[in-house]
């Protein structure tokens, strides 16, 4: 059995150790937040927390993640209550499909610097088909950085 | 399609000693350690029904630690981390760049040097640093320790010259004697991110106050089968002015030590022209 904390709860885990992370997140946890967009590392789209870092999901055999803590999109905020993060997104159309969105929320919800160039390059790793980034960018420097009164 | 997780096997060590002899007792093992190479294969199905020597919980390989000669850098020390090091970066900026550039931060959070080098791919990030800081590749088997000049733990495409049962356990790094006087890590890749580079290289040189070239050290990764460092060109400057010519004629040298190929990232036209440009800019400043 591997146990590990997910979104704040102990976890167990009984099925075949060489299982994906995204596979038990979405087929035993429940947690369909997480998206497998490539399967081989590209596209972020996958991307949790590990110990608070990002991390691509579909690399990970179950096996590694033994007492380490996972966050996943569902632990930045329900419906309703979304974390400033997600409220930006919305605001300013960082999501349009939205199959980025679950990945690209993750990693921008650790970014240190959050001016735009910092932020283009915290986010290299997240491929989005629809929005052309510009929008993305936008989301996330205004969602971490209030716009100031000139 | 993907493998199948009911067909693998996983062993899971807790310490260098259990690694080392659950690898003797299993010798079609597959070591993993970040996985960001491995579990690519695995998703494509084209490493199904294995048995794997999980080393994610062998503690002794995770940190860098200062020796009396340098830094012995942990097998399984991750990019992030290297990247990060304030020692790392003091001492080695061109691993540390090297490292930063590896995928992208999701990669780098995962992805370990150990792995880096196991894996023998040509165009790996870290290895032209490796090549001019002139690491040892520190190996365990049962039959025991060794080290392994860098270059030398390389037998071709995606091989090494790792015995069966022969695990990477550190990277040790000697500090170098005299600061360089100019140094360069550069990766050309199709894109700033994510991008298999199609030339990587690193150097290192030292000159003399009348810009006599004291040592060179240039590495190329990419341009061969295995990570290379230009002997030919190196051996050649030694002892001579830095002017134009000798940048030229350095650069004609390139051939010598490399053999690019022509594949789906690029020719090997553009890439001997790009690494001839690299070496002569670094020697000019
Ligand atoms: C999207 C993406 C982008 C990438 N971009 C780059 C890039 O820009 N530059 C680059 O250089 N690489 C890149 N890589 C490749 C990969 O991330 C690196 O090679 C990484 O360092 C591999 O380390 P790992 O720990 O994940 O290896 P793993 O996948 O765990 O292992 C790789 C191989 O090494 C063996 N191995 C691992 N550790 C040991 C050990 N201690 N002893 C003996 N054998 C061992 C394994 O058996 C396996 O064959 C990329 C990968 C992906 C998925
Ligand atoms: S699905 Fe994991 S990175 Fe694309
Ligand atoms: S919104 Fe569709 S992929 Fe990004």
């Amino acid at each position: 059995m591997i146990s590990l904390t997910v979104n704040g709860r102990k976890r167990n885990f009984k099925g075949p150790p060489f299982k994906r992370l995204i596979d038990v997140l979405r087929e035993d946890f429940g947690l369909t937040g997480t998206k497998e967009g490539c399967g081989e590392g590209e596209c972020g789209a996958c991307t949790v927390l590990v110990d608070g870092k990002p991390a691509a999901s579909c690399l990970i055999p179950i096996c590694q993640m033994a007492g380490r803590r996972i966050e996943t999109v569902e632990s930045l905020g329900p419906p309703g209550r979304l974390s400033p993060l997600q409220r930006s997104f919305q605001e300013h159309a960082g999501t349009q499909c939205g199959f980025c969105a679950p990945g690209l929320l993750m990693t921008a919800s650790r970014l240190k610097e959050t001016g735009a160039d910092a932020v283009r390059v915290g986010l290299s790793g997240h491929l989005c088909r629809c929005t052309g980034y510009m929008h993305i960018v936008e989301s996330v420097t205004k969602a971490t950085r209030p716009r100031r009164k000139r | 399609m993907r493998g199948c997780p009911q067909g693998m096997t996983v062993l899971r060590p807790q310490s260098a000693g259990e690694a080392v002899s659950l690898f003797a007792e299993n010798p079609a093992a597959r070591p993993l350690a970040g996985g960001t190479d491995f579990m690519v294969l695995w998703n494509m199905g084209e490493a199904d029904g294995q048995t794997m020597l999980d080393l994610s919980g062998v503690r002794e390989w995770r940190s860098i630690r200062k020796t009396a000669a340098g830094l012995s850098i942990g097998a399984l020390v991750t990019h992030a981390e290297l990247r990060d090091d304030p020692v790392v970066r003091r001492e080695f900026p061109l691993l540390a760049q090297a490292a930063s550039v590896v995928g992208a931060e999701q990669i780098q959070n995962r992805g370990t040097l150990g792995g880096n080098i196991a894996n023998a791919s040509p165009a790996a990030d870290t290895l032209p640093a490796l090549a001019v800081y002139e690491a040892t590749v520190k190996t365990v088997s049962r039959k025991g320790a060794r080290g392994l000049p860098l270059l030398q733990t390389f037998a071709g495409v995606k091989r090494t010259s790792l015995e069966p049962g022969e695990l990477i356990a550190a990277i040790d790094i000697p500090y170098l004697p005299k600061k360089p006087y100019r140094q360069l890590f550069r990766k050309v890749g199709t894109r700033a991110a994510l991008a298999i580079s199609k030339t990587v290289a690193a150097g290192l040189v030292w000159l003399e106050r009348d810009r006599t070239v004291r040592e060179l050290r240039f590495a190329l990764g990419s341009m061969a089968p295995t990570v290379r460092r230009l002997r030919a060109a190196e051996d050649m400057v030694r002892g001579k002015r830095l002017s134009r010519e000798l940048a030229a004629e350095a650069c004609e040298l390139l051939p010598r030590d490399v053999s690019p190929i022509d594949d789906l990232r690029s020719t090997a036209a553009y890439r001997l022209h790009v690494s001839q440009n690299l070496l002569s800019d670094f020697l000019l400043g």
